[in-house]
């Protein structure tokens, strides 16, 4: 034992730190650093993930209810045959062909029945002739379930791809209708006094103030349209058709199978989701000048 | 088009291509051209709002470029005759005339202060301020903003700027057109006594370089004194005072001014 060893024993004896534990003692404290770093990056993982373990909870339970045999598939597929499903539909061509063909008639009925309904409620909001003429009745007709008329367009339009456009135009005309017409009706009158007053052309009032002062609740007014055209949609397609979502939901059907059956809704859930949040990027860019939407102040 | 205000990159070009003109084309003269302002007469002018006269048999003549300030309590017919001034409304009876044409209807060449801005809040601030859209509108609103002091804000949202700072760009809108006749309805009413006070120095130096006429709504006697040739009393749709005011500018709080309040206070 060298002379300088004792003092060390001695010190630790008396339960003070050995200098040769102090210098370990550095990657130590780096590990324990590390360590809870880890546990902070832990903990901020585990509140983003969240709101995804109820979810994935049910997905686990599905799948070990369906793997064991406890849920048939005649009910309901197992979540790795609805995968097995997408990726069959999707290299035969069928599911984007079926996707393509519903979009194309939720989209032509959107622009028939969104256009017209937007155009009337511009009539009815800046002409009052126009109100007293078309309103009663829009009123009216709105009452009326659109889905109710469905034996009834199919006498006029037979299964087609007419029958389908029609309903999805009738259901999103009235929400566009409503929102536009009370969109122009409760624009500020101080402020086209103002445009008045600032000689404003009518045309120039409607572009630079009733348009611009009805455009949040026009979009109020497609919001709500988007919904009703794909709920529409899928009620259209299951009537008949040989292609489309609706379609290759009914067809599964006929076989029994259930995982393409989910595949469907699965799609329409989808394409529901992807046209609001269309909706949200129009509205972000169109009403930037509403403080909700500026930036550092919190979007809805 | 127009349905989404413009960009921000169309207003920045246009502000800083207007800001380079002004920096190279213009001379250190007063940057708008002085024109003056039209006379206003009053013949004979009664309103009636049903069987109530608001305003009766009232005869005025402002002279071209008075400062001219109307007091008066509520529902002493102010705003009527407001209205009447600027075309809104047309008088039951008795004609009004603005230089020398008759009103009956909305004239271009008078522009009106509202009590509240009416700022259009999808057009950015420049685009507010050429809200008519004259040929070189961005240049002329520029220039205007710059008269009020904003000349930077031009690019903003009217929802961020402050309340005096909205006022201002409203005062901005209305120099656009350079107007023979400013009609001011209480729009220092909301701002608080500071901005109040600022707004009253813009408001009185830039008649000084406008020459307009000018005819100011007001519930303030002392703003009335601050600022005008002359105070009007409107009492139960008559003339109860006709008042000059006499003091050099700018205005101060003497003796004079003290004893003019309180004859003016005395007829309200």
């Amino acid at each position: 034992m060298s002379p300088t060893a004792q003092p060390q024993a001695t010190a630790f004896a008396h339960g003070a730190v050995p200098p040769v534990a102090a210098a370990d003692a550095d990657p130590r404290a780096e590990g324990a650093a590390i360590g809870a770093l880890a546990a902070t990056q832990a903990r901020a993982l585990g509140r983003a993930l969240l709101p995804w373990a109820l979810p994935l909870a049910v997905l686990a339970i599905w799948q070990a209810g369906a793997s064991l045999g406890l849920i048939s598939s005649r009910v309901l597929p197992a979540p790795t045959d609805v995968v097995l499903a997408f990726w069959r539909t999707l290299n035969d061509g069928s599911l984007l062909a079926n996707i393509w063909v519903s979009t194309g008639r939720a989209l032509s009925g959107l622009a028939i029945g969104g256009g017209i309904g937007f155009a009337l409620g511009v009539l009815t909001g800046v002409f009052r002739p126009a109100e007293t003429a078309f309103d009663s009745a829009m009123q009216m007709l709105r009452n009326v379930p659109h889905l109710a008329i469905i034996p009834l367009v199919i006498l006029w339009f037979g299964i087609g791809e007419e029958a389908k456009v029609f309903l999805v135009a009738v259901g999103v005309a009235f929400p566009l209708y409503l929102n536009t017409f009370h969109g122009i009706r409760t624009v500020d009158r101080a402020l086209v006094e103002m445009a008045r007053v600032y000689g404003l052309s009518s045309v120039a009032l409607f572009w630079r103030i009733v348009l611009p002062g009805a455009l949040p609740s026009v979009l109020v007014g497609l919001r709500y349209a988007l919904g009703i055209m794909w709920l529409t949609l899928i009620v259209a397609e299951t009537i008949s058709s040989s292609a489309g979502i609706g379609y290759m939901t009914m067809n599964a059907r006929e076989f029994l199978q259930t995982d393409v059956v989910v595949l469907g809704v699965l799609a329409y859930a989808l394409l529901g989701k992807l046209a609001d949040s269309l909706t949200r990027a129009i509205e972000q860019r169109a009403l930037a000048w509403h403080p909700a939407y500026q930036a550092g102040t919190g979007g809805v | 088009m127009e349905i989404f205000a413009a960009t921000d990159a169309d207003v920045a070009a246009s502000v800083r291509a207007a800001e380079i003109r002004a920096t190279f084309a213009r001379p250190p003269a007063p940057p708008q051209t002085r024109r003056p302002g039209e006379p206003i007469r009053l013949s004979g002018v009664t309103k009636s709002f049903g069987a109530r006269p608001v305003l009766r048999r009232l005869d005025l003549y402002v002279p071209a470029g008075q400062f001219l300030a109307v007091v008066g309590r509520s529902g002493g017919g102010k705003t009527t005759l407001m209205r009447l001034l600027c075309g809104l409304d047309a008088p039951t009876s008795g004609e009004v005339r603005i230089g020398e044409r008759r009103v009956d209807g909305l004239m271009p060449q008078v522009r009106l202060l509202f009590q509240d801005p009416r700022l259009a809040p999808w057009q950015r601030v420049l685009a507010n301020v050429g809200i008519a859209r004259g040929p070189a509108w961005r240049e002329e609103a520029y220039a205007a903003l710059k008269d009020v002091g904003l000349a930077d804000r031009g690019r903003d949202w009217p929802s961020v700027l402050s309340g005096g700072q909205k006022q201002r760009v409203a005062l901005a809108r209305a120099l656009v057109s350079r107007p023979g006749v400013l009609l001011l309805d209480e729009p220092f009413g909301a701002l608080d006594a500071l901005t109040r006070t600022e707004m009253h120095r813009l408001t009185e130096r830039i008649w000084t370089g406008h020459g307009f006429t000018t005819v100011l709504i007001t519930h303030d006697v002392a703003e009335a004194v601050a600022l005008a040739d002359r105070v009007l009393v409107l009492r139960a749709g008559e003339i109860a005072l006709d008042v000059a005011v006499d003091l050099p500018r700018p205005r101060e709080e003497t003796a004079e001014a003290a004893e003019l309040k309180r004859r003016i206070l005395a007829a309200v």
